[in-house]
Order: C-alpha cells, then sequence, then structure tokens
C-alpha cells in the first residue's frame, strides 16, 4: 500500500495545522470520495487528517434559518425534521442522490468538495487538465454525454456531480470557512467556481481551509418546491439535467422563484435571469416556457450532449409545473 | 408420508445456506499457504510489449512473484506444436498486445493489498501500432466466421420482401452489453507436486474446466480436480476458461503455493466476454392482409483480432414465422478488443429485438394488431428444418399474455394513452431458443436410513439446479424432498454437461429421471416385484431384508434418435406496459408479463424467480446497459458499476412469469425444454414495442434512455 500518515484531531485548530505542514494531506470525513480517488491512484496523499470527531455534526435553528455542520451526513440533513419542514427542497435535492449506503456515510463537507465523475478525470492513463493540469481535456473530442452546457472552457467541460450544491446554491446557502488566518463565510453561489484556465480548482477553498458548516436563510419556499432529476437509470445514477425549483405563490402570481440546475456546469448553475423574468408573473405553463428558453441562453453543446439544450428546459418546464401543482 | 411432486414450489435446497453466508464460494476458500494474485492490465490498445520495469514491483513488501511473458513458465497447451492448441488469448506466452486492457503482468503477494500494490508499480514499455475499435467505421471489414455454421442461409428467394406490397427496412442496434454478474470471476489454484492441480474456480461446467486445464498443462484429466459449488452469477461468462484462469494455475506453479486470482470489477468488462455489438438490419415483405412474403436478416456482430465469437443473432428469423422466403447473412467485425462471450440468450436477444421490432413496425403500417399479425405468421412446421415441432404453444403464451396485460387496453393509435401527463404503451416481443439435451451420467446412492444421494458435475449458476433435481427424483422415487441430497460442482463426480442454452434440466434431469426408474428397478427386482411396479417401495426395508450396506448405481442417459425427427424449441412471448414523460423522456416500465412454453415446468418457484431474473435483464438490455468505448484510446469510458447502469430495484416493475406447463412428448422423461434464456429472449422488443406504441417514437438503438425520446 501507499504509505500514509493518519491523524484523528478532536479540534478544528489542530485539524487545520496537521493540514498546513503537508501539501499532499488531506481531510476525511464520509470517505465515500477520498477513498475510491485513493483506490484509483487519482489522489495519493501523505498524510490523511480524519475530521470524524470534530464537533461539527449539529444541525441547529438560528435566527436566520438553519445552521448545518460540515459533518452532519447526507442522511441527517435530509431527514432532519427542520429541513423537511423549512427547506424541503434540500432534503429532495439529497435523496435524489447516490444511495441510502452512501448518503450514511456522506457528509455535507464532503458533498460540497466531490470531484466532478468525467471518466477522463477518472481514468488515469486519459488526458485530463484537471487531474493533472496540461495534459489535455479528453473529454472535448471524446464521450462528452454527460458534460457541461453552461460556462465550460476549452481547458475542461466536467460538471459538478452533487445534487446537494444545486438546492443549497438555489436556497442561497452561507458557507462557514476556518482556516491559518481565521474564519470567513462566503456565498454558497461563489463556492464553486468554473473551470476557465484552471479546471484543478473545483472551488474557491484554499488547500488548507477546512469547511464547518453552511448556513441556509429561512425563506418562503416551503411548499411549492421540485427537485428533478433526469437520468440514465431510476436511482443510483448523476444526473443528466437535474433542476432544483423553489416558488413562492400568492393567489395566481409568483411572489418570488429560485431556480438552479445541476449536471449543466462546473458548479452549480443558478438561473438568476430566468428567476427575474419569473416574478410577478402568474402561475402558467406559458410563463414557465418561457423562463426556460430564458435559462437557456447563452448554452453550447458538443458532440454527444447536443440532447441537453432541449432537455434541460424541458426539465426547467417540468420542475416548475411540479413544484407550482401544474403537474403531479 | 408426504410426497413431492414435480411442478410443486419446493423452496431452495441451499436457500438456508445462501442467506446465512454459510454457502462457500470460490474466492472462499480458506487454503493453507495461500497466495493472492492480482493482474496489471495493458494501457495501449495494440502493439508489443518491449520491456516490463518490475524491479520496484519485486522489491515492494510481501511479493512473492512478478509474471510476465519474459519469465513465465511456458504452458504446453499454448505451443504451437501440441495436437490442440489451446484457442484464443494466450496470456504471459508472448509480446504482443491484442486490446487494451489485456493482462502484461500478475502480481503474486502475501496478502491481496500488498499484490494490488505492487501491480500499480509495474511499469511497461510499448511499442504501438494502429488499432480499430470502431463498430461502424470497420463494418466493411466484416467476413462471414470461419465457423461453418453460419453460412449464409436462403430459403427460396432472396430478399423477397423487396417484391412485396408491404415493406419494412430498419436497422437495429445493440451495443456491448457486460454481464456483470455480482460475483467477481475468482481462481484459487494448487498443485499437489508437478501433475495433479486442485482448482475452486468460477465455472458454469467443471468437466469443461477440467477438460482445458488438463490440455493447458498436459496432464491426465483425472489428476485436475475442478469445484465450483456455488456460483454467484454468470450468464455465460463462465461458460469457458479464461485465460487469467489458466494464468492462476501457472502462477501456483511458479511460486509453489496456492494461488487466488480475483478479477477487479473494471477487469470483468474486458476479461470475461459481453454481448457483442451488433448492427442488423431486417427486410420484412408482407401483403395488405398480413401474410409474409420475404424475412431478410442480415447482421454483423463485433468479435477480436485474436479469436473469432459467433452468435445464433439472425436464426430466429428463419423459422418464427411462415413465410416461404427467408434469407439471412452474418458477418464478424474483428476489432482491437476483447472477445465477446455467450451472454443470456446468446445471439437469439439480440436477433429477436431487432425481427420482433421491425414486426412491431409492420403491424403499424397494415394497421393490424401485432398479436393478429403474428397469428397471421405463425409457423404451423419448422420451415428451417422442414420439421414438425415437438411442441409449440406460443398462441396460448399470446393469449394469456395479451389477457394478462391488458391489451384490451392498448390504443393502436401511438400517442393517444394518456393517464395525466404520462404516455400509455402496450408491446409484446417474443423469442424462441432452442431445446437441448446432452449426455449426462448420474450416480444414485441408497443408505440404509432410505436416505438417496445423487451426484453429476452439473453446475447451479443460479436458477436452482440442485433444487429442481431434488424435486425430479422425490417425484420418480416417490419420496419426500428431504429425504434425497443432489450434489454437483465437482469434477469428480460423473459426467454432465455445461449449464449453458438452458440443457441443464433436460440432460440432467433426465439422468437423475433414468437413475431413479434404474434404482426402483433394481429394489423391486429384490423385493421379488416386477421390476416397473408401480407399488410404494420400502426404500430402507429392502435394504434391510438383503443386509445391503448401500446400493449404488450409475446411470447415463441421452437422447435417442427420435429427437432428429422434430424441431424442438422453448417459446415466449413477452409483454410489456410502459409509461413514457412525453417532456422529459423519462420511461417507467410499468409491467412485464412473461408467457413461455417450455414444457413441463419442474420447479414453479425457482422457475418463476428465473423469469423474472431473465426479465430484469431484458429490462437492463433495453432500458440501461450499454459499454462505451472511447475509440482514440480503444478503452471503455464507463467500465465500472457506477457508470455501467446495471438496473437497479427502483427500475423494476411487478413482473410476472405464467408457465404454459404442458410436457414436451419427445424431447426427454419428464418433457421440459428449458427456461433460462427464454426468460430474456424478446424482453428488449416489447419494451420498444410498448414504448413506440406510447409515443410514436421508435427507437431502434438500444439502450432506450430519454435523450432518445425527447
Ligand atoms: C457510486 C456513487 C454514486 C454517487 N451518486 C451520487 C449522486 O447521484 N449524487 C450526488 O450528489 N452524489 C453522489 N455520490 C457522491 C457522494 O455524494 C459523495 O461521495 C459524498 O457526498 C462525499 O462525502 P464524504 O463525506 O464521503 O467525502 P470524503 O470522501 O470524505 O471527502 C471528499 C473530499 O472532501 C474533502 N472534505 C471533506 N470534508 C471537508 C471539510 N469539512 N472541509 C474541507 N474539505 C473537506 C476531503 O478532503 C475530500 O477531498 C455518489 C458516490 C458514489 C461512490
Amino acid at each position: 500500500m501507499n504509505q500514509f500518515q493518519y491523524t484523528r484531531p478532536a479540534e478544528t485548530g489542530t485539524a487545520i495545522k496537521a493540514l498546513t505542514k503537508d501539501a499532499e494531506a488531506h481531510f476525511l470525513a464520509g470517505g465515500t470520495n477520498l477513498i475510491d480517488l485513493m483506490k484509483m491512484g487519482i489522489v495519493v496523499p501523505h498524510k490523511l487528517v480524519d475530521i470524524n470527531h470534530l464537533p461539527l455534526k449539529q444541525i441547529q435553528k438560528t435566527q436566520l434559518g438553519l445552521r448545518i455542520g460540515a459533518l452532519a451526513t447526507n442522511t441527517e440533513v435530509a431527514e432532519s425534521a427542520w429541513v423537511k419542514e423549512g427547506f424541503p427542497l434540500l432534503s429532495l435535492a439529497i435523496n435524489a442522490g447516490a444511495s441510502p449506503q452512501l448518503r450514511n456515510m456522506a457528509t455535507v463537507g464532503g458533498n460540497m468538495m466531490q470531484r466532478t465523475r468525467c471518466p477522463y478525470f477518472f481514468d488515469t492513463t486519459m488526458p485530463c487538465n484537471k487531474r493533472v493540469p496540461g495534459s489535455g481535456c479528453g473529454a472535448l473530442a471524446g464521450i462528452n454525454r454527460m458534460h457541461a452546457i453552461f460556462g465550460a472552457s476549452d481547458k475542461c467541460i466536467a460538471v459538478n456531480p452533487s445534487d446537494m450544491n444545486v438546492a443549497l446554491t438555489a436556497l442561497d446557502a452561507m458557507v462557514h470557512i476556518t482556516g491559518p488566518k481565521g474564519l470567513r463565510t462566503i456565498k454558497f453561489a461563489d463556492f464553486h467556481r468554473l473551470p476557465g484556465e484552471y479546471p484543478e480548482l473545483d472551488n474557491t477553498l484554499q488547500k488548507d481551509e477546512l469547511i464547518t458548516g453552511i448556513d441556509i436563510p429561512a425563506s418562503p419556499f416551503t411548499k411549492n418546491v421540485y427537485y428533478l432529476k433526469i437520468r440514465d437509470r431510476t436511482s443510483y445514477a448523476f444526473a443528466l439535467v437535474s433542476v432544483a425549483a423553489a416558488l413562492h405563490i400568492e393567489g395566481n402570481t409568483i411572489k418570488d422563484v429560485r431556480l438552479a440546475m445541476g449536471g449543466v456546469a462546473h458548479k452549480p448553475w443558478r438561473l438568476a435571469t430566468a428567476e427575474a423574468f419569473l416574478k410577478g408573473k402568474p402561475v402558467s405553463e406559458d410563463s414557465f416556457k418561457q423562463a426556460a428558453q430564458i435559462a437557456m441562453q447563452g448554452a453550447k453543446a458538443y458532440e454527444y450532449n447536443q440532447f441537453k439544450l432541449k432537455l434541460a428546459p424541458n426539465a426547467i418546464i417540468q420542475s416548475l409545473k411540479m413544484a407550482s401543482g401544474l403537474a403531479s | 408420508m408426504k410426497k413431492d411432486a414435480i411442478g410443486d414450489p419446493l423452496n431452495r435446497v441451499d436457500g438456508r445456506l445462501k442467506v446465512t453466508g454459510r454457502a462457500t464460494y470460490s474466492g472462499e476458500y480458506k487454503v493453507p499457504g495461500l497466495t493472492y494474485a492480482v493482474l496489471v492490465p495493458a494501457t495501449i490498445t495494440s502493439g508489443t510489449i518491449i520491456a516490463v520495469d518490475t524491479k520496484a514491483a519485486q522489491n515492494a513488501p510481501g511479493v512473492l512473484a512478478v509474471i510476465t511473458p519474459f519469465n513465465a513458465i511456458k504452458v504446453p497447451g499454448y505451443q504451437p506444436d501440441v495436437a490442440k492448441p489451446i484457442k484464443g488469448l494466450k496470456l504471459f506466452n508472448d509480446n504482443i498486445v491484442y486490446f487494451n486492457g489485456q493482462p502484461i503482468a500478475l502480481v503474486v503477494a502475501d496478502t491481496f493489498e500488498r499484490a494490488t500494490y505492487a501491480a500499480s508499480l509495474v511499469k511497461a514499455t510499448y511499442q504501438k501500432q494502429p488499432f480499430e475499435t470502431n463498430f461502424h467505421k470497420n463494418l466493411d471489414k466484416g467476413v462471414t466466421p470461419q465457423n461453418g455454421n453460419y453460412k449464409d442461409y436462403v430459403r427460396g428467394q432472396v430478399n423477397a420482401y423487396k417484391t412485396a406490397p408491404v415493406i419494412v427496412e430498419q436497422e437495429y442496434i445493440q451495443p456491448s452489453e457486460m454481464h456483470n454478474p455480482m460475483e467477481l470471476h475468482v481462481t484459487t489454484a494448487f498443485w499437489d507436486g508437478d501433475d495433479k492441480v486442485t482448482l475452486y474456480t468460477k465455472s458454469q461446467g467443471v468437466v469443461g474446466s477440467q477438460k482445458a486445464i488438463a490440455t493447458a498443462f498436459n496432464l491426465d484429466p483425472k489428476n485436475v480436480q475442478i469445484n465450483s459449488r456455488f456460483v454467484g452469477g454468470a450468464f455465460g461468462s463462465s461458460l469457458r476458461t479464461w485465460p487469467h484462469e489458466v494464468a492462476a494455475v501457472q502462477a501456483a506453479k511458479m511460486v509453489k503455493r496456492p494461488v487466488k486470482l480475483t478479477l477487479t470489477r473494471e477487469q470483468m468488462f474486458t476479461l470475461v466476454g459481453y454481448r457483442p455489438y451488433t448492427i442488423q438490419k431486417i427486410g420484412l415483405g408482407a401483403t395488405q392482409d398480413g401474410k409474409l412474403i420475404g424475412i431478410t436478416h442480415e447482421s454483423h456482430s463485433q468479435s477480436a483480432i485474436y479469436e473469432e465469437f459467433t452468435e445464433n443473432s439472425v436464426n430466429v428469423s428463419r423459422f418464427l414465422y411462415n413465410s416461404q422466403n427467408a434469407n439471412t447473412l452474418y458477418k464478424v467485425v474483428p476489432l482491437n478488443v476483447g472477445v465477446p462471450a455467450p451472454m443470456r440468450g446468446p445471439g437469439e436477444a439480440t436477433g429477436s429485438f431487432a425481427l420482433e421490432s421491425a414486426l412491431d413496425e409492420l403491424s403499424y403500417m397494415l394497421k393490424l394488431d401485432p398479436i393478429e399479425l403474428r397469428l397471421r405468421n405463425y409457423a404451423d412446421t419448422d420451415l428451417e428444418r422442414n420439421l414438425p415441432w415437438s411442441s409449440k404453444y406460443l398462441k396460448e403464451c399470446y393469449r394469456q399474455g395479451a389477457e394478462r396485460i391488458g391489451w384490451d387496453k392498448r390504443s393502436s393509435t401511438p400517442g393517444t394513452n394518456r393517464d395525466g401527463e404520462w404516455l400509455v404503451g402496450y408491446g409484446i416481443g417474443c423469442g424462441a431458443f432452442g431445446a437441448y439435451r446432452a449426455r449426462t451420467v448420474a450416480k444414485i446412492k441408497l443408505t440404509p436410513d432410505g436416505n438417496i444421494n445423487i451426484q453429476s458435475a452439473a453446475s447451479d449458476i443460479g436458477p436452482g439446479t440442485a433444487t429442481a433435481m431434488v424435486l425430479i427424483a422425490a417425484d420418480t422415487l416417490g419420496l419426500p424432498a428431504d429425504k434425497i441430497t443432489f450434489e454437483l460442482g465437482n469434477s469428480a463426480f460423473p459426467p454432465a454437461p455445461t449449464q449453458g442454452g438452458s440443457a441443464t434440466v433436460s440432460s440432467v434431469g433426465s439422468a437423475v429421471h433414468d437413475a431413479c426408474i434404474a434404482l426402483k428397478q433394481k429394489l423391486n427386482t429384490l423385493a421379488g416385484k416386477a421390476p416397473d411396479s408401480n407399488e410404494q417401495i420400502d426404500y430402507a426395508g429392502i435394504l434391510q431384508q438383503h443386509s445391503l450396506p448401500m446400493l449404488e448405481l450409475t446411470q447415463e442417459s441421452k437422447s435417442n434418435d427420435n429427437a432428429q425427427k422434430y424441431s424442438m424449441y422453448s417459446f415466449s412471448s413477452h409483454f410489456a406496459q410502459v409509461y413514457v414523460h412525453p417532456l422529459t423522456g423519462v420511461v417507467k416500465v410499468k409491467k412485464i408479463v412473461a408467457v413461455v412454453d417450455a414444457g413441463k415446468i419442474v420447479n414453479h418457484k425457482t422457475a418463476s424467480s428465473q423469469m423474472i431474473g431473465g426479465a430484469v435483464g431484458g429490462i437492463g438490455m433495453a432500458m440501461t446497459e450499454e459499454a462505451i468505448f472511447d475509440d482514440r484510446f480503444g478503452r471503455y469510458v464507463n467500465g465500472n458499476f457506477a457508470d455501467y447502469h446495471v438496473p437497479v430495484n427502483a427500475d423494476i416493475p411487478q413482473i410476472e412469469a405464467i408457465f404454459i406447463d404442458k410436457a414436451d412428448p419427445i424431447i426427454n422423461p419428464v418433457g421440459t425444454k428449458g427456461i433460462g434464456e427464454i426468460s430474456l429472449i424478446g424482453v428488449a422488443a416489447a419494451i420498444a414495442n410498448a414504448v413506440y406504441n406510447a409515443t410514436g417514437k421508435r427507437v431502434r438503438e438500444l439502450p432506450i434512455t430519454p435523450d432518445k425520446l425527447i
């Protein structure tokens, strides 16, 4: 086996220090992504810093809404009564991902940090700028059925695979981060990044920083929500396209709306212009169709993912119909 | 005394062992001094290995050997000077790379983890050569197989369909599909001196494995002991002895210790076969009232450059329907890929998807109910061989299936049947698979406690072979099932055929039946009765009276000449009800009804389970399964269990299995025809046809993923 050190700190400060000293040290949470990457030789750590004993598991109500510790498992979050009641979109999204066994192990922080499922990233004999910067993008002219239609670069067209992230983006979550320089809090939407020239960077977290938790502000999106995930089998498959839709409806008018997509970009893809369009519009299939059209502006497909140009707007329409009750 | 009878839903005799984890599979035997072997796959797709740097691996902790083409001991059966050199890939015998993933080295270490790590340190240098893995680009390289069974077939006029007033001419694509049994392929091998070897290996036929290993190492087959008592699914992937199994035996010889070689899930995608990528052209011509004038079926199928693989994808079009004119063509396209293998419903599953889809297309052109179209072209005899059927109840299959699926609710205009937002569709797909019977020998033993033990070197890859054999014996002997044990999966037992082609119950069941009859005759004679007396036998009593410690006899059974006068097939008709969401292309298979004429059903419980399993396989073929190459690299991009989609529980609806359950009077004494393959053949077409009925969209390239329906 590749030799590596293993530490299991009990405090956040020690965990960060343990990481700072070594460039090839990694936090270990549920391990459902990291251990796979180690088995494939994609990550070869010198040190694993097991953070499972840090006190970051709580799900708490706060004045602003809900605070969820980075080590709360996906199952704990999805099944939390507070989440189900106040943020049902998050429950739906998490439960659309992976399998019960994986969700029991997976953590909020680990889910945010999970790497892309692009096959060229996963196969160490193939080129991948994300894995080996400068080696080329295997997907660009390869089998790119699962790949991005928004915000890609010629260096990388991979997508963020997470379902949870799509809901958290839609819900305007905030991320709490601790590092050697202290605490900082950023918008969830600013956590992940587009590939640009540096596809090796999935997000804006610095090497020695730890995600400690997220805040989700209370919102009126408690009833008319839906997470639509379209995939190649009914369960246990990553999204071809997914949509998190949340509506605040009064009478027949859309007072407020949140829309985000998964499976279409290097980061969870918030549909801000479509949201702006929908605000104040009547609940109708026509409004939804127009919003979907607006949302698709700037989309660009590759050889094998042309279908997403049609599937994505259709999914937006359907998710809004489901969220609003126009369909069931 | 309770008598168990053929047809009873007897629980699996090994069910308790299996669900309590006490059934020992090939990878679970604790052999003293066991070592662990891990294969190192090639990362090029064609060329030669110039050198393998094994230094780092050899120096890694716990490593006993790093075997490469440059230091491997010779496998005698691989050498060209032997009478019958082994066909296919000869691992570590030379330095040629034919496909990506072909093993170039084998590391043996004291633990699996250490072997895995050392394997990652092995580095090869290659001389690369150009290669071809793209099927479509190489279609023109298709050749008629060397295997003489695959010549062009013509009955009547070639392409007669073209002269008909109504014509369907279409192309259908079956992508490469992996067997992916839950149990990985694993072989544990150890030598006893220089001329005796024992294997625990995942095998569908221990006698075949015994012969293969004996040939490879130039041994007396008696000195090759193969055990494969439990197999965690195989679907055809263990019909043959694979090169890595030979390599395990070779490694055990080199390190002089027992060696266990387990493939990884990823290696299962390249080393143990698959249903080959196949493009089929179907031409159907019919009169306005739906009588077929001609059927043309042409198939191009993927094969490997180092070994030819063939299967019966076009055969079904020669006999299933009553067309005076029929012609078929079958070609293989050799590529830089691992060799395919028969996969459940081999050939016929692929073929019937094309034929049954085309027939469905014809029914809409004719505005004729698909069942009515099949009835109008019902084959009362086998026109291919010009023989009567031994038995055929396909009409009854249509009738019962239509009733159970609710065919009367089917709309004859596609896209018009709705349930809320969902489009509802119904489809039928039929199949046939040859009913075979091969020579089998069974040994039966009666002990003083009145118990019966039967042994035969049969296999059980999951259907419940032993359970079926116990029932046949119980019925024939007039004894309760719990007095009888049946042992299999051991090459020391009397020979039985490999478990394939749905022939086990027919072949081994006949031997068990005949052995029971022979035992009864012997006991009746001892008791002074007529040999064929049907009076209840006092099994223990007769032994006692004659002071016999036990009674044992061996009985051979094979088919008789009568069988040559008939055409013998199992028939199926599968029905599917699907819901399709028009906006998102999501398909829900809501219900499958499978009606089968497979002769007499020995055990309704395990047979139903087998039918359900076959339908699940058919749902995978229809809806989710496809191994995808990146032809620039010659590697699969989804060669793992996360990205290659085997159906999950959520994909599986209610599946109803119905048996006609009428004994075939010709094939064998019990009247069974076999269900293993037929359970899958026709399912994909039934689903694709239901999707068309729901949406008006014809998917001719499997699998039916959402993108194909929006
Ligand atoms: C077969 C399969 C199918 C799947 N299907 C889906 C799916 O459909 N949808 C979906 O959304 N997901 C899916 N997943 C992914 C799954 O959700 C992730 O593996 C999981 O969320 C990762 O969480 P973890 O706690 O196990 O992370 P780990 O594997 O422990 O860690 C992952 C990464 O995050 C880092 N990390 C962990 N915690 C922190 C922290 N607090 N601060 C900073 N860095 C941290 C680690 O260092 C590591 O780099 C699937 C996974 C598998 C294996």
